[in-house]
């Protein structure tokens, strides 16, 4: 019955979004997210409470009957997704208003945002491999409708159909995948694969996981598979880039953790793999990161670091049950999930404030950005808080999930088991490095982004000449100040939950406990552990703001009968200082980038100083991606290299087209032919 | 009873300062200040007037109450062998870790907020300094949780097996190792040099070019903290098992004495690195925790 209610939602509102005015799009958007997200969340919120929902659809002759199953994963994660949903197409409202006038651009995009949302649902709910991969792929195509809005433009398509292909290939290692058990079980049913691989032998078993494991990392970003993300995020509309990295990148994980539950396989063997390679995207990840001078590209490469960290957490969880290690599992997977939840709120706060930040200064380029909390205080400590959050520090929620990390790591260890000790050794080590990384990189974001002076001049306020040439009407949509309470209620919707998990997590762990009893079966850890440590973090987190709060305070009071004075920042002893003198975001990760050189593909193109009156010169630096250079660029340049041969093929004469057309039939009408020719001739020689 | 621990470190790093200080001056044959000027200093900054630069904004002037309330938190997760700190449960020193860095991350935005290269120039490298110091300090606690079976400060000092001569050697490893770590973490002598007068070769003292009274003050007085907080780390290394008060604090005193007395004999007699060489020895530290976790695993007969 839901099903039918959210289909025939997002049906209606397609034609209405048509049909009224384009001020009014963005709210008509707006009311079907809502209706959706309420009538799905219902289902959520009823399978986390233990009431999982199951129904059978007809689907016609060709898909049979579908299996419709939420349980307690799909509705945590269909929580989440209509979170950020929410706030996403809340916040478009504001962003979009900035392409006034594309009545036709706007349609698509807003109906492509509904459909996007009910096929993520889709993807959560559907167990039946053919309906599955149907939503799967309306879901990557309304995607790609969704990043290429700025279709004008060179490097939107270029991210887009990078994102499109790569996308396309993950659907093709799934539907082997489905294949592969179609033509064992003969079953589209996903409970297929629970019983065909619990009967083949653990290698092949986890060689069908690997299958999955591949279709899905494309679509969540682990390294190697990770190179569409750094160009479909940065060219998106901020709010698609935030609902992107914060839920769409997750159906990935949501699949591997499904594909975990139903595929019974070698966990040790599936741990290890995830640890390695959860740990090379974390630490590969960060380290792209520190280097980007475009803010959305780095923070898209930092959502690949972030996936590196929950995939840590399912690695941490499949060994811990492996080794009967309730403890190390139940750490493990709430991790994974909370991490899953809170990276969606803090990516996809990160990149609305990015918005702003662009729709103010017109530029993502770190190093031409610059002391904006004075232009932007609200979209700043935003982006500060979110900052915060996204290093793991205390008392935000990104620290709750990476404590949750550490409290099984460490028992890992302290449980004295060899290969525990040395699997937990080695994910602290990384989980460590990442974070101090990711310390360096945000300081680097937030401090070159809004602290400071100006860079440049920013487009805020006009000239007497050019707002003369504007029309009133053109000028109200130049985005002067933070943009008034309807682009900020969003964002503060996206921070509360941060804050309140960070204060309160002990009341987010009871919400985990079913999602995570799916993975750990009956295996408990001891009850008490989880809640007494959380309720202590609660309370030394408050104690932290508290005394914060109190030490200001005294602060205040002390020194407001002061004379403060103001003055030039220190220059030593030099007192007309210009923005030019100020740290750059290249100086500020310079030492760092020296001592990852290996890792980095540094482009540079430097002018030399020449002659006795030299001219101005220029010094460029673009970051590359040695890997994707590697398993993207060069396997291209072989595949372009041996389809080149056939170029004459196509010489753009439609003779020679119909030439080639008329000989296919030609030979396609031979073949018959031939084969029974032969076939006589093969029948001669045996009567000789 | 948790209130003592935080009484002794406040009281230790009172002192602290002014011991470093003697010792340095003693050291180079120089009269010197007395034993309580740095606290003299900081209680005439607390009631000295600000001079803010233009650049500023609200982030500055928050930024040193933050760092301190962080040291302060952090203080008060510091048990005293088998008595817990203030604050206390299992897993605390990843709270311990994490707070500490939440106290960086302010400075830094704090010192990129003034738009000045100078400082700048020390967040990057105290950025970069921390984030290559953190694997030391978590592999560290996870060759004490390997030993002791416990996940807390309290649970793993309180059961550090004493007596047995082994326990001692990875306890006195483990206090080089948290040595080298303050040195770092408080930007001291063989990493930073907190005497210099020339901009482009400090870490700490660059970051803080711009604050002045109440708010300098505060960034001292956490610096000092800081030290009789690892000076305390290091003392329960080596405390008596039980609680008894006559043993463990001689023995708490002493240690923060001969810590401090070491980093003044180490300022004296060390030049400091130059910058690019600064990455590679703190990485060491890293290196040395993870020998330390070989030894554990050795000792426990795990391997071989």
């Amino acid at each position: 019955m839901i099903w039918s209610i959210i289909i025939a939602v997002v049906l209606i509102f397609s034609f209405l979004l048509a049909g009224v005015k384009e001020e009014n799009k963005g709210w008509i958007a707006l009311v079907a997210v809502l209706l959706n997200a309420g009538l799905s969340s219902w289902i959520g919120v009823r399978a986390l409470g233990g009431h999982g929902w199951e129904q059978s659809v007809y689907g016609g002759p060709v898909f049979g009957e579908i299996a419709l199953r939420v349980d307690a994963l799909s509705g945590w994660f269909i929580l989440l997704t209509n979170f950020t949903l929410v706030t996403g197409v809340a916040y478009g409202i504001c962003y979009m208003r900035a392409y006034k006038g594309r009545t036709a651009a706007l349609t698509l995009h807003y109906v492509s945002y509904i459909w996007n949302q009910a096929a993520m649902i889709g993807v959560l709910c559907v167990q039946h491999a053919l309906a599955f991969l149907c939503v799967w792929e309306i879901m990557t195509i309304t995607a790609f409708l969704l990043v290429i809005f700025e279709h004008g433009k060179i490097g939107v398509l270029k991210g887009g159909i990078n994102y499109l292909i790569q996308a396309h290939v993950s659907i093709l290692v799934l539907t082997l995948a489905f294949i592969w058990i179609n033509a064992h079980t003969g079953s589209y049913d996903f409970r297929a694969i629970a019983g065909y691989s619990a009967r083949i032998r653990p290698a092949l078993s986890f060689l069908l996981f690997l299958f999955f494991f591949a279709g899905f990392a494309i679509k969540a970003g682990f390294v190697p598979f990770h190179t569409w993300l750094p160009y479909a995020h940065p060219v998106a509309p901020a709010h698609i880039s935030g609902i992107m990295s914060g839920v769409l990148i997750k159906m990935g994980i949501f699949g591997m953790l499904r594909m975990l539950l139903l595929i019974k396989t070698d966990l040790v063997l599936v741990g290890y793999m995830l640890l390695v390679v959860s740990v090379a995207s974390a630490l590969y990840g960060v380290l792209l990161a520190i280097v980007q001078h475009n803010v959305k590209k780095l923070l898209a490469y930092h959502s690949i670091e972030n996936i590196g960290i929950i995939g840590m957490g399912m690695g941490l969880g499949c060994l811990g049950l492996a080794w009967h290690n309730a403890f190390l599992a139940f750490a493990g997977f709430a991790g994974a999930l909370l991490h899953t939840l809170n990276h969606s709120l803090f990516k996809s706060l990160l990149f609305y404030t990015a918005g702003t930040v662009y729709q103010y200064a017109h530029t993502m380029d770190i190093e031409r950005l610059g002391g904006l909390i004075k232009k932007l205080p609200q979209t700043g400590a935003l982006f500060l808080l979110a900052s915060m959050a996204i290093c793991g520090l205390v008392p935000f929620n990104g620290f709750i999930s990476e404590f949750l990390l550490y409290s099984g790591l460490f028992r890992g260890i302290a449980s004295g088991r060899l290969s525990a000790v040395a699997a937990c050794v080695f994910v602290v080590f990384g989980l460590a490095l990442v974070g101090g990384l990711a310390m360096l990189c945000f300081t680097k974001a937030f401090g070159i982004i809004f602290l400071g002076t100006a860079r440049h001049r920013y487009p805020g306020r006009l000239r007497e000449k050019e707002s003369l040439r504007l029309t009133r009407e053109k000028e109200s949509l130049r985005l002067t100040r933070e943009g008034g309470p309807l682009r900020l209620i969003p964002q503060y919707v996206a921070a509360l939950p941060i804050v309140f998990i960070g204060l309160f997590p002990q009341l987010i762990i009871p919400v985990l406990a079913p999602v995570v009893g799916l993975f750990t079966g009956g295996a408990q850890p001891d009850q008490t552990f989880f809640p007494a440590a959380m309720r202590s973090v609660s309370l030394s987190a408050m104690a932290f703001v508290f005394i914060c709060l109190v030490l200001f305070l005294v602060r205040q009071r002390l020194t407001t009968g002061r004379e403060n004075a103001s003055s030039p920042t220190w220059g030593c002893g030099y007192v007309a200082p210009t923005h030019r003198m100020q740290y750059t975001a290249n100086s500020y990760v310079r030492s760092c980038r020296k001592l990852i050189r290996p890792l980095l593909q540094m482009n540079k193109s430097e002018g030399e100083i020449s002659g006795v009156f030299p001219p101005p010169i220029r010094s460029v630096t673009h970051p590359y991606d040695k890997l994707e250079a590697l398993v993207i660029d060069r396997p291209l340049r072989a595949l372009r290299g041996l389809l080149g041969r056939f170029k004459f093929l196509q010489n753009g004469s439609e003779q020679y087209y119909i030439l080639y057309g008329v000989s296919f039939i030609v030979i396609a009408m031979l073949l018959p032919i031939l084969a029974d020719a032969a076939w006589h001739v093969i029948n001669l020689f045996k009567q000789l | 009873m948790g209130i003592l621990n935080f009484i002794l470190i406040v009281t230790a790093s009172l002192f602290f300062p002014g011991i470093i200080i003697r010792t340095k001056s003693l050291l180079s044959g120089r009269k010197g200040p007395g034993l309580f000027q740095p606290l003299k200093d900081i209680r005439r900054l607390l009631r000295k007037a600000s001079v803010y630069s233009r650049t500023t904004s609200f982030i500055f002037q928050m930024a040193p109450t933050v760092y301190f309330s962080s040291v302060v938190i952090a203080i008060a997760m510091i048990p005293f062998g088998r008595q817990a700190g203030l604050i206390s449960f299992k897993g605390d020193f990843v709270f311990f870790a994490y707070v500490l860095s939440l106290g960086k991350f302010w400075s830094i935005i704090g010192a990129l907020d003034t738009g000045s290269s100078f400082e700048g120039m020390g967040a990057s490298r105290e950025a970069l300094y921390s984030l290559l110091a953190e694997p030391a300090f978590f592999i560290l606690m996870g060759s004490f949780a390997l030993l002791t079976g416990h996940t807390s400060f309290q649970e793993i000092f309180g059961s550090l097996h004493f007596g047995s001569s082994v326990s001692y050697a990875v306890g006195l490893l483990a206090a080089f190792v948290i040595t080298l770590l303050t040195l770092v973490e408080n930007s001291r002598m063989p990493v930073d040099d907190p005497r210099t007068h020339l901009e482009l070769t400090m870490i700490h003292e660059v970051m803080i070019l711009d604050n002045s009274g109440f708010d300098l003050g505060l960034i001292l007085q956490a610096g000092n903290l800081k030290f009789a907080m690892y000076g305390a780390l290091i003392a329960n290394f080596f405390l008596t098992p039980g609680s008894e008060l006559y043993y463990s604090l001689p023995i708490f005193i002493v240690t923060q004495v001969v810590f401090a007395i070491v980093i003044g004999i180490v300022e004296s007699f060390m030049a400091r690195f130059r910058m690019n060489h600064n990455p590679q020895y703190i990485f060491t530290l890293t290196s040395m925790s993870l020998l330390i976790f070989l030894g554990v695993l050795l000792m426990l007969g795990k391997i071989v």
